[in-house]
């Protein structure tokens, strides 16, 4: 006890680092220090970390950091497609004379919410349908299998804008397009984990406990391949907003007059060799923020894969 | 208390019997007997040992016992019953198994608190806290390390944790593969005073697999020796000392565990 | 004049707290013999083995006072004069031999690769290899010959691991638990050849493992280490006089076939044996 007076001004530190924690909180919260620790040790993730922050941060914040209205447009006639650095018009305006900072800010929101539920839809499915295929094998892992290799046959944008074309175009449908198309990447993931884990020794004994195949899945198999999925589903992040980007270029994501950073590409197309920041600004937009879940996804894989590790 | 008179004496008391046991595993076309009728039986209270070598069939004997491998043929009988295929939740409660390898058979993400209150809170048991700090001090771990992780702790400590885990829910037999084959010597000769305790203590049943004829000699008081998933023969403590084996095999075994001597001489 | 001398061996990790030596200090000479070198898990023995042979992991650093195998200063060798050597003249046994055999390529291809290497022509190089296989005991070398690793049992590959050796016939072979991983009966069989290979050809022979008895009823001589520190050298069949309280104890807690000790003697370590 003396010792942690001892070392009252990295009192929490040695906390969270001690090798002899007292309850489960404290071991819990020293096991993600540790990989916190781990991460920031990555100075590359640190900055996709970062840029994922300010993605999330501006979403929140948009209303307070866009100098102007994203939908209604300047004086058509004095403040239409102004170049960048202009006054008051730090990226320029658009053909509808909208200031194009406060589109990307805004747009911040929508990109966000594809990541955000695509995440939330695809993860759970994939991890499902990955971690009973694999767990049970035989017929089940066949007809899961089979069905996953179905879905994947598809090329994602081709299926995503079949979807869309049947549901009818607008965000929200290109976010469900999106997520039932990005799944089956997720269950091979997992179905291969689950296969290296299913039969060790620490499930044998959860069997010999009498736990129901469900516990072993849900509480022993998943957690496993939990970090594995979430880095591939981060590195996956990226593609997700190319595609709902691509979706908004071709109309049939984001409609107008939303400021989806796809749709302002393509809004933006017809201006691209006289006004080329109407297009260029969101397209470097596309391009941080994809960059950004890169770079965090590779630092996660290191810090989380447990066969990176050793 | 040494258990050699005991066991001799009290034979009749049998708790766990296999009768003509087989284990087929298939792998496509091929067929691979693992285990081809082998029977034996074990007495309440009594340490009994299983010898081979790899490929023996001697842990899937113990496999198949639990319900981790198929049983194609024969009769497994605890108390008097066949035991039920698939196994319930009540012989878990009765038959726990310790793995040989403590680097594979404790869940990396999982502290030593959830992995001892996992099987209590699947059978069901109260007083969980209790327990739980029970058994690690019992099997001299102390409450100091039911927070950590496996991958704090040393070799000896995770086949301690998995010893605890195995004793937690009470069970009348315990099914022991190769418990300190992964273990450096001396830790080895901890987890055998370990194990040798609890069970005076608790009254348990052993069935213990080893390659290692001296630690089975030191554990069991018979043993049976297992080539190709055969049963080769039963000795007793006694005789396995005494060098009384029957059959050439047993013989081998005896000689090379005494170690290497440059010739055979012809 | 000795085969291998080493003197003041060390090997050190670089770690978050420091750089942690892991070989502290090892001196000793081999001439052609088999030297047993003997502790438990983290003692340095494996670490000693690979430093000799210029294959210390990085990060980790081997440094020595001396180091000299047949005359060859092996702290100066560059990268071609290691190649010249490793193989060679100075060889190597793991513990699994799937790890060590190249597992996309038959068993004999492997064997004749490297006797071809040696400058052997093709049909003398197959010649020779089923001959070497022959030599390990291998009852059907033609079979084993096509082969590829995965498909052998474990002592078929460790056998075909030294016949690999046996190819090259190294004047030092370091043995890492090279019978770790196989059934007792089979292991005696390793052992008789690697004696064969050490009275019959003159190999130095530095055989590593964990296990006391074994080590002492093969080895002429036995290095007992601890904590990266040689802490005994003993004549092998000297052992029972070992007066070091951790060869001692190593001994005492192993369970005899004849023993009825109850409950068994431990080791209780000492921080002064680490000095």
């Amino acid at each position: 006890m003396s010792a942690l007076t001892h070392t009252e001004p990295r009192g929490t530190r040695a906390w969270l680092l001690s090798d002899h924690p007292t309850s489960r909180r404290q071991a819990r919260l020293g096991q993600s220090y540790r990989t916190w620790l781990a991460l920031r040790g990555n100075w590359l993730a640190m900055v996709g970390l970062a840029i994922v922050l300010a993605l999330v941060l501006v979403a929140i914040f948009a209303p307070w950091l866009a100098p102007y209205n994203p939908i209604l447009g300047q004086d058509l006639n004095t403040a239409r497609l102004l170049p960048p650095l202009s006054p008051g018009h730090l990226l320029g305006t658009d053909d509808l004379a909208r200031d194009i900072l406060s589109r990307l800010i805004y747009g911040t929101r929508l990109t966000l919410m594809v990541v955000a539920l695509v995440a939330v839809i695809a993860t759970p499915i994939g991890l499902l349908v990955g971690t009973t295929a694999g767990y049970f094998g035989g017929w089940v892992d066949t007809v899961l299998m089979r069905f996953t290799d179905v879905v994947l046959a598809f090329p994602r944008l081709i299926l995503a804008l079949a979807f869309v074309a049947a549901l009818g175009p607008g965000i929200e449908n290109a976010i469900i397009a999106i997520a039932i198309t990005s799944w089956p990447p997720y269950a091979r993931l997992a179905r291969a984990e689950t296969l290296t884990i299913r039969d060790s020794d620490f499930i044998a004994a959860t069997r010999l406990q009498g736990a129901s195949s469900v516990r072993i899945i849900w509480k022993h198999v998943v957690p496993l391949c939990m970090s594995s999925v979430i880095v591939r589903v981060t590195l996956d992040m990226a593609g997700i907003i190319l595609t709902a980007a691509g979706l908004g270029f071709l109309g049939l994501g984001a409609q107008p007059p939303q400021p989806e950073w796809g749709a302002m590409i393509a809004g933006g197309r017809r201006f691209l060799i006289d006004q080329w920041w109407v297009a260029t600004m969101p397209g470097i937009a596309i391009f941080i923020v994809s960059l950004g879940f890169n770079l965090l996804g590779d630092g996660l894989r290191d810090v989380l894969d447990p066969k990176g590790r050793k | 208390m040494t258990g050699t008179e005991m066991s001799e004496k009290t034979m009749t008391d049998t708790v766990l019997s296999v009768e003509n046991l087989e284990v087929t595993f298939r792998a496509g076309l091929e067929e691979v007997r693992a285990v081809r009728g082998v029977s034996f039986t074990v007495g309440r209270g009594e340490s009994y040992g299983i010898v081979g070598e790899s490929g023996s069939g001697k842990s899937t004997v113990l496999r198949a016992i639990c319900g981790l491998a198929p049983t194609s043929g024969g009769r497994i009988v605890l108390d008097g019953a066949p035991i039920p295929a698939p196994r319930d939740a009540a012989f878990y409660r009765r038959v726990q198994m310790v793995f040989q390898d403590p680097y594979a058979s404790l869940h990396p993400r999982h502290t030593i608190d959830s992995v001892l209150s996992e099987p209590l809170a699947i059978q069901g048991f109260d007083r969980r806290e209790e327990r739980i700090e029970q058994a690690l001090e019992e099997v001299g771990l102390g409450k100091g390390f039911r927070f950590r992780y496996p991958h704090q702790l040393s070799g000896g400590q995770r086949q301690r944790v998995a010893v605890a885990r195995a004793l937690i829910l009470e069970p009348e037999v315990i099914l022991l593969d190769e418990p300190t084959s992964a273990l450096d010597a001396s830790i080895q000769a901890e987890v055998l005073n370990l194990l040798d305790r609890l069970r005076a203590e608790r009254g348990l049943t052993y069935i213990l697999v080893s390659h290692d004829l001296a630690v089975v000699s030191h554990m069991c008081e018979r043993l049976l020796v297992m080539q190709h998933g055969q049963a080769v023969e039963e000795l007793t403590r006694g005789a396995l000392r005494a060098r009384q084996a029957q059959t050439d095999y047993t013989k081998t075994l005896l000689k090379a565990s005494e170690g290497y001597s440059a010739e055979v001489p012809a | 004049m000795s085969l291998l001398s080493v003197e003041n061996l060390r090997v050190t990790y670089p770690t978050r707290q420091g750089p942690s030596e892991v070989v502290r200090g090892v001196s000793f000479n081999l001439g052609r013999e088999r030297l047993g070198i003997v502790g438990e898990s983290g003692s340095g023995k494996s670490q000693t083995g690979r430093a000799i042979l210029g294959l210390t992991p990085a990060p980790g650093l081997a440094t020595a006072d001396r180091l000299e195998f047949d005359g060859i200063d092996l702290r100066q060798a560059d990268a071609r004069q290691w190649r010249s050597l490793r193989g060679r003249r100075m060889s190597m046994v793991m513990q699994d031999p799937k790890f060590s055999l190249n597992p996309v390529m038959p068993v004999g291809k492997q064997l004749m690769e490297t006797l071809r290497t040696h400058g052997a022509p093709r049909s003398e190089a197959k010649n020779r290899a089923l001959e070497m296989l022959e030599a390990v005991q291998i009852r059907d070398p033609e079979r084993v010959f096509r082969a590829y690793p995965h498909e052998l049992s474990g002592g078929m590959g460790q056998r075909a691991m030294i016949a690999m050796m046996l190819v090259s016939a190294p004047d030092l072979l370091i043995a890492d638990e090279p019978t770790s991983a196989l059934d007792v009966t089979i292991q005696i069989e390793v052992l008789r050849i690697l004696d064969k290979l050490v009275s019959e050809r003159g190999m130095g022979l530095i055989f590593i493992s964990h296990d006391l008895r074994l080590v002492s009823s093969f080895c002429d001589r036995v290095l007992v280490m601890y904590a990266g520190q040689v802490v005994e050298e003993l004549q092998a069949s000297d052992l029972h006089n070992a007066r070091h309280p951790y060869t001692q104890g190593l001994l005492n807690c192993l369970p005899k076939i004849d023993g009825d000790q109850r409950p068994l003697p431990t080791l209780n370590r000492d921080e002064a044996w680490t000095k």
